[in-house]
């Protein structure tokens, strides 16, 4: 009997999901799988030959990955193949951007980049968009924010170009690769997946092509439409260097010593407890301490969170850390632990801290993380520095805030002659509400909405001031400053994690 | 001046670094002498005393004992320096190289004469003197005797093992210096100060070292680094244990006087004055050190 | 006071000030100043600057500042150590702060 024929009169069939009826199968492949791999696959002979199958067209949005941090070469060289292929009015949504993309400004002058959306911005390329560069304002988002953006479809993606230290010939890509110990490795890729997976197409630019399956990987081969194989994905000397150095720093160390004092006081530590460090040499000497805390009272932490540095991983090997979830590999030893330990697990920005789901960073105990600016509402600046220009990056810095249940801001309370603790912030990141302790060197202040954590606090003998007494002792060293001239040209908009407004960012007024 | 008072921790501040200076306070040192001597370059002895001075006069480090290290009073740069930092009112003046009672005696004349003229109560300004010779070891009760405005003795060792033909190594080389300064400043009843430990990056080394200087009877030590204030302080705190004898010590005198008894004891012995004495100064120190309630 | 020749104090560290000072004739004082925090301190790091010259009696001369954070006390001692270097003066007088 033949299938065709009986298919019109089976009952309900209509109501059955299918796709007709069985039409035979294509023809079955013969040769080998290594014949395979080399014929017929995704690699493409040329990063031209890729955009101009991807259906880019100007006006589009096309997106990139920033764990290459200050050594990428991929959106310079392929922003620079977009200009030469005469495309115009692109919107770039770049997890973030650095120093090294000076090349940009470029770009921008010739119509090629209308619009950038980024985590942060340094270098030359900020300096001049703070100087007005732009018309659309730079937008600036957390990275759970971007995640969440991405993933709800309030930032189409129409392209992304993901930088990968290995792939193989479908798409399967990872930050290192288990084939090869000498390549070039950045760990994590946790920035690059949201993009991969909602973006209409995907193209991975690679300079490591590696056996299929190219396991484990970060990227799955069906997020990917195209590999290109280049040499010069970038400058392994500036995606990663070895351990971040400890601080010798004193002020750094007395600012940690006194922030792992306020987080054993807080009650937050505790044996099973989370945290995520930030990069700041006073944040990882707190984790120096906070291990000293541990070894001492016998507590284990369940889960380090974050982007993860080689302190971070050598407490997880000597057993006082159970789990590591790396969005970001900060050092070699992040990276190199990445691919050894077991339970040091690579997550994407979505699981990291979308807040449109209970993301990584609502499970923190607590978070301590650097600021450039805190102001007596207890808001905090990462972004622009004193002077009002670009300079920093949004990071996860709301994001960990709003997540963790105490989150410690360390900072020395002047740098220079810059307080940093002033009346207003030049620009809102992370908003006072979600800040619960600020540590300085000369003083440590608790929200006012957290009655809870100054009882505490004071119970274990901490000399507490107000926010408002931080500021005075600031101005007390250095002065007053003048405050920041600005243009009324908004150059940055500012949005918090749930894709609200929450500061604007102008340009700078230098006229004599 | 203030004759007594804790000097575990003297933190020397390199007299031309305004980035130091302005931080000078933060770092929980008893004292904090800023150095206008071996730190400060020949050429710029005059910019560093500009600028200790003004900062002096400007600054507050947190009500902490404000030393400086004047240079040798011997030469130009030693008077000027007395002229300044006294009229900025210094709590103590470092005397380098103090070779005998005489180097006392004459930067304390000068001192004197600089209060008068710039309208100061005579005796406001305190002296230290820093020994730093095989001589200056010698003369050492002599030198602790020679000013009523001396707090303290200190070795300044750098200089004294070279003076030996020696050089520093696991401290034998300073045992009879600093036994004589810890007798000398004993018997003249002001502090003992022991010298820098230059190896920062190894504390284990200096805290063998505070931990021996706190057993010879040291009352504290130069430190050249604010990383090495903290196990300074921790080797100076009393253990627990300690301090619940003292407590009990102190509670039994307390109670022997309330009875009207002449006599304490605890557990069966006689607590005698010495006993006393050394209970009541771990009390202090531990009251200090801010231990007693934190640790609980 | 009276200014002989050039005279400079201070360094390019962090939260110091380097000020030369160049005596001249006649043009008042003229002040030339880079800052790393030029829009939030310039203004003050200038009146300092002026201030400490007119205690000294110096009415003619051409300041070349570069600052790097220097805090007010330490742009006066700086501008004094310069003055009196360019015055190859050792005679300052001590109780007159």
């Amino acid at each position: 009997m033949d299938i065709k024929s009986i298919f019109a009169n089976i009952p309900h069939i209509d109501e059955i999901s299918q796709h007709g009826a069985f039409e035979g199968t294509s023809k079955k492949r013969m040769g080998t799988f290594a014949e395979r791999s080399a014929s017929q696959n995704k690699v493409v002979e040329s990063l031209e030959e890729a955009i101009r199958r991807s259906g880019l067209r100007d006006g589009m949005t096309i997106s990139f990955h920033h764990h290459f941090r200050n050594g990428d070469n991929i959106v310079n060289l392929v922003v620079g193949k977009l200009a030469e292929m005469g495309f115009r009015n692109l919107t770039m949504a770049a997890s973030s951007l650095s120093g090294v993309h000076a090349p940009l400004i470029e770009h921008v002058k010739n119509g090629v980049i209308t619009h950038i959306e980024t985590s942060g911005l340094r270098g030359e390329l900020a300096e001049q968009i703070s100087r007005g560069l732009m018309d659309f304002p730079v937008v600036f988002r957390s990275h759970g924010g971007r995640g969440a953006a991405i993933e709800s479809g309030d930032v189409h993606i129409d392209v992304a170009f993901l930088g990968a230290p290995s792939c193989d010939p479908y798409g399967n890509a990872n930050g290192y690769s288990r084939d090869d110990d000498h390549s070039i490795s950045c760990g994590s890729l946790g920035y690059a997946r949201p993009d991969a997976k909602h973006a209409d197409k995907t193209v991975i630019l690679t300079n490591n092509l590696v056996k299929f399956p190219n396991a484990p990987y970060a990227i799955p081969a069906s997020h990917v439409d195209y590999v290109v194989v280049t040499d010069n994905i970038g400058d392994p000397k500036g995606i990663m260097s070895g351990a971040t150095r400890f601080t010798t720093n004193p002020k750094e160390l007395l600012i940690a010593r006194t922030a792992a004092d306020v987080i054993q006081a807080s009650g937050y530590l505790y044996d099973g407890f989370s945290m995520q460090m930030g990069s700041g040499g006073a944040s990882l000497a707190t984790a120096r301490f906070i291990r000293q805390m541990m070894i001492e009272r016998g507590l284990r932490c369940r889960f380090a969170l974050g982007g993860i540095t080689g302190q971070i991983v050598s407490m997880h090997e000597e057993g006082l850390i159970d789990r590591i979830l790396d969005v970001q590999s900060f050092d070699l030893d992040a990276a190199e632990s990445l691919k050894r330990n077991r339970f040091h697990q690579q997550i994407d920005s979505c699981y990291y801290a979308s807040y449109l789901h209970e993301s990584a960073v609502n499970q923190l105990d607590f978070v301590v993380l650097s600021a450039l600016e805190i102001d007596v509402d207890f808001n905090i600046n990462v972004l622009t520095g004193s002077d009002g220009v670009i300079r920093g990056a949004v990071g996860g810095h709301p994001d960990t805030a709003d997540g963790a249940s105490l989150s410690v801001v360390v900072a020395p309370l002047t740098r220079g002659r810059i307080p940093s603790v002033v009346q207003k912030v030049n620009t809102i990141v992370t908003p006072g509400s979600t800040v619960d302790v600020v540590v300085t060197d000369q003083g440590v202040a608790v929200h006012p909405d957290r009655p809870d954590v100054e009882r505490k606090l004071r119970e274990a003998g901490m000399p507490l001031c107000t926010i408002q007494e931080l500021k005075e002792r600031a101005e007390a060293v250095v002065g007053i400053p003048d405050p920041i001239r600005y243009k009324d040209k908004i150059v940055g908009v500012v949005m918090y994690r749930n894709n609200t407004v929450i500061d604007v960012i102008r340009q700078i007024d230098e006229d004599e | 001046m203030e004759r007594k008072r804790l000097r575990r921790s003297m933190m020397f501040v390199p007299g031309n670094n305004p980035g130091m200076i302005k931080d000078a306070g933060i770092y929980g040192a008893d004292s904090i002498m800023f150095d206008l001597e071996d730190s400060v370059a020949v050429t710029e002895k005059d910019a560093a005393r500009f600028l200790v001075f003004q900062a002096l006069k400007t600054l507050k480090f947190g009500g902490k004992e404000i030393v400086v290290r004047i240079n040798d009073l011997y030469s130009g740069a030693g008077i000027q320096d007395l002229e300044a930092v006294v009229r900025a009112g210094v709590h103590v003046v470092r005397l380098p190289k103090t070779d005998s009672a005489e180097d006392v005696i004459f930067c304390e004349k000068e001192i004197e004469r600089i209060e008068k003229e710039a309208g100061i109560p005579t005796g406001t300004t305190g002296m230290m003197a820093a020994i730093e010779s095989a001589n200056g070891v010698l003369n050492a009760k002599e030198i602790a005797h020679a000013s009523k405005r001396l707090i303290g003795i200190a070795l300044g060792a750098e200089d004294y093992v070279t003076d030996l033909k020696t050089t520093r190594s696991d401290g034998v080389e300073l045992l009879f210096a600093r036994c004589m300064i810890l007798n000398a400043a004993r018997s003249a009843g002001i502090d003992a100060l022991d010298t820098v430990y230059s190896d920062v990056n190894n504390e284990e080394g200096f805290i063998e070292e505070a931990t021996l200087i706190k057993k010879l009877g040291f009352d504290g030590k130069s430190v050249i680094n604010p990383r090495q204030i903290d196990p300074l302080h921790r080797v100076f705190m009393p253990s627990e244990k300690d301090l619940e004898k003292a407590r009990a010590i102190m509670a039994a005198i307390a109670e022997a006087n309330a009875k009207g008894s002449g006599v304490a004891s605890l557990n069966g012995k006689m607590i005698d004055r010495p006993i006393v004495l050394r209970a009541q100064r771990m009390l202090d120190l531990a009251e200090v050190s801010q231990i007693a309630e934190e640790e609980v | 006071m009276k200014l002989i020749k050039t005279g400079t104090a201070g360094t390019m560290e962090s939260n110091d000030i380097m000020v030369t000072l160049e005596p001249r004739d006649a043009g008042g004082i003229t002040i030339s100043l880079s800052s790393s925090v030029m829009q939030q301190f310039g203004r003050q790091i200038r009146e300092e600057i002026t201030r400490t010259l007119a205690e000294l009696e110096i009415v003619n001369a051409a300041v070349d500042a570069v600052d790097k954070g220097a805090l007010d006390c330490t742009v006066r001692a700086r501008v004094l150590a310069a003055a009196y270097r360019a015055g190859e003066s050792q005679g300052y007088d001590w109780g007159e702060q």
